[in-house]
């Protein structure tokens, strides 16, 4: 391992994210440009994340990589691969026993601590794009507050279906200033968004946006007074580990077209399994 | 060239530069806390902890402005061998150094746009001692309350009621960091 390229990516480039990261931690859910490197992995598979992680990890790190609750995903297991080989670091698929988890769609069961970093990986950092295409607009949007578009877009939501339909990519107002994309999660997790103990860093590689949480931050779900935001998930325990309290993927278990719900999760299933929990649908 | 010009940068530059940066990250997201931050030596009066900042933050693209004892031939020649930094006056640099009398006043500096917020300097703060006590901190990062020994209490409050523009700070003794973001509000 050359030392010079620890974590693959070089110094003066590690330099620039890390300024980005410190501004963006200074200015909570503010979209930090950066200028994004190219990356031995396409874009859809969370270069933005890696610059990140790549930015922020040190050879003591432990770290952990999920894909939709998965560490066993092919997304997953090539980026574990790839700080293995460029950082050196120890991996793990335990959400305790990780120091930097870098994630694409979920926030881990478990609760995060103090000592963590989640890194998100993020397809499009800009909450109000759908609304207006133009960068130049949407940064105008922000720096005047101006979110009475996204209100009415979530409220047309509420007019056709009778409750919000937006069900992942929930946006959220970050301290009562910025609004936020919190990348594909899905709502159940937006409550952890919130006054989470670990940092929270956002990477947009193909949009060259950097954006924080810092720890304990207050971040709100966007709602409206008659219809307050709801975490859902499937109404439905979890078919391996009984778990109620977690979110579920619904997945099919035959060809006869069986289905059950797990959770998405791996990691916090199969400790729940090994502890003992049993689900209706296990073995 | 003086030969600590040469010396005092990291030996281990990638490593060691991750390693400081994760205590400034930590600082700047925890506001009032204090971490170590090691491996650089740079000339007096720079601090080990300020050497190391600058070491893990500075290069081409970044203007520094040294403030006071800060700006003298031994700490130009050593910045500008290990980061290549520009030398800058306060109201054009991204990053300053000094003593909190040689820094002040903070309405020198760039505060961002209300487009960019980002684009405002970093003041590193040469301090005396570091300690969580003193002002009261309050703001993301913080659970319920925190402290820090801070120079003072009324130009942070100026600072923080630019929000979302704002200068932020690191603070420097011995080898030790603490930090201050804009988002801080303080009493
Ligand atoms: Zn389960």
């Amino acid at each position: 391992m050359n030392a010079y390229n620890f974590a693959y990516l070089d110094e003066q480039t590690k330099r620039m994210i890390r300024r980005a990261i410190l501004k963006g931690l200074a200015i909570p859910g503010y979209q930090v440009p950066f200028a994004s490197r190219e990356m031995p992995m396409p874009y859809g598979w969370g270069t933005g994340g890696v610059q990140v992680s790549a930015a922020v990890l040190t050879p003591q790190d432990t770290l952990k990589v999920i894909d939709q609750g998965a560490d066993d995903t092919t997304n997953a297991v090539s980026i574990r691969t790839f700080f293995e080989r460029t950082a050196g670091v120890e991996t793990t698929t335990q959400t305790k026993s990780a120091t930097v988890i870098q994630t694409r769609h979920r926030i881990p069961e478990d609760p995060l601590t103090e000592g963590q970093i989640l890194v998100y990986q993020v397809p499009i950092p800009e909450p109000l794009r759908f609304l207006e295409p133009r960068e130049s607009e949407t940064r105008k949007m922000h720096s005047l507050e101006e979110y009475g578009l996204m209100h009415v877009k979530l409220y047309e939501d509420i007019s056709r279906h009778g409750h919000i339909a937006t069900s992942y990519a929930y946006p959220v107002k970050v301290e009562g200033r910025y609004v936020m994309d919190p990348s594909p999660i899905p709502k159940f997790d937006n409550p952890k968004l919130g006054d989470m103990a670990a940092i929270q860093l956002f990477g947009a590689g193909r949009e060259q946006r950097i954006y924080a949480l810092p720890p304990y931050t207050q971040v709100i779900s966007l709602d409206f007074e008659d219809h307050p935001f709801e975490a859902s998930k499937a109404d439905h325990p979890c078919g391996l580990c009984g778990a109620k309290d977690s979110y579920l993927d619904e997945v099919i278990i035959d060809d006869a077209g069986g289905r059950m719900f797990v959770c998405s999760d791996t990691n916090y299933c199969t400790a729940r399994q090994a502890a003992g929990h049993k689900g209706k649908d296990a073995a | 060239m003086q030969a600590e010009t040469l010396s005092g940068g990291f030996a281990t530059p990638a490593v060691e530069a991750a390693r400081a940066f994760r205590s400034v990250m930590e600082a700047m997201a925890r506001p009032g806390t204090i971490h170590d931050i090691r491996g650089a030596e740079p000339p007096a009066p720079l601090s080990p902890a300020a050497g190391a900042v600058l070491l893990t933050l500075c290069d081409a693209e970044t203007p520094i402005y040294l403030a006071g004892a800060a700006d003298c031939d031994a700490v130009r020649s050593w910045l500008a061998f290990h980061t290549g930094a520009p030398a800058a006056g306060p109201s054009h640099c991204m990053f300053a150094v000094g003593s909190w009398d040689a820094l002040s006043p903070l309405s020198d500096y760039p505060v961002g746009t209300s487009e960019y917020p980002d684009r405002s300097a970093t003041l590193v703060v040469e301090c005396p001692g570091l300690a969580s006590s003193g002002a009261a901190l309050k703001g993301p990062g913080i659970k319920e309350s925190a402290f820090l020994s801070l120079p003072e209490v009324q130009a942070f409050r100026k600072n923080r009621a630019l929000f979302p523009l704002g200068v932020d700070f690191i603070f420097t003794n011995s080898s030790r960091v603490a930090a201050l973001p804009r988002s801080t509000e303080v009493s």
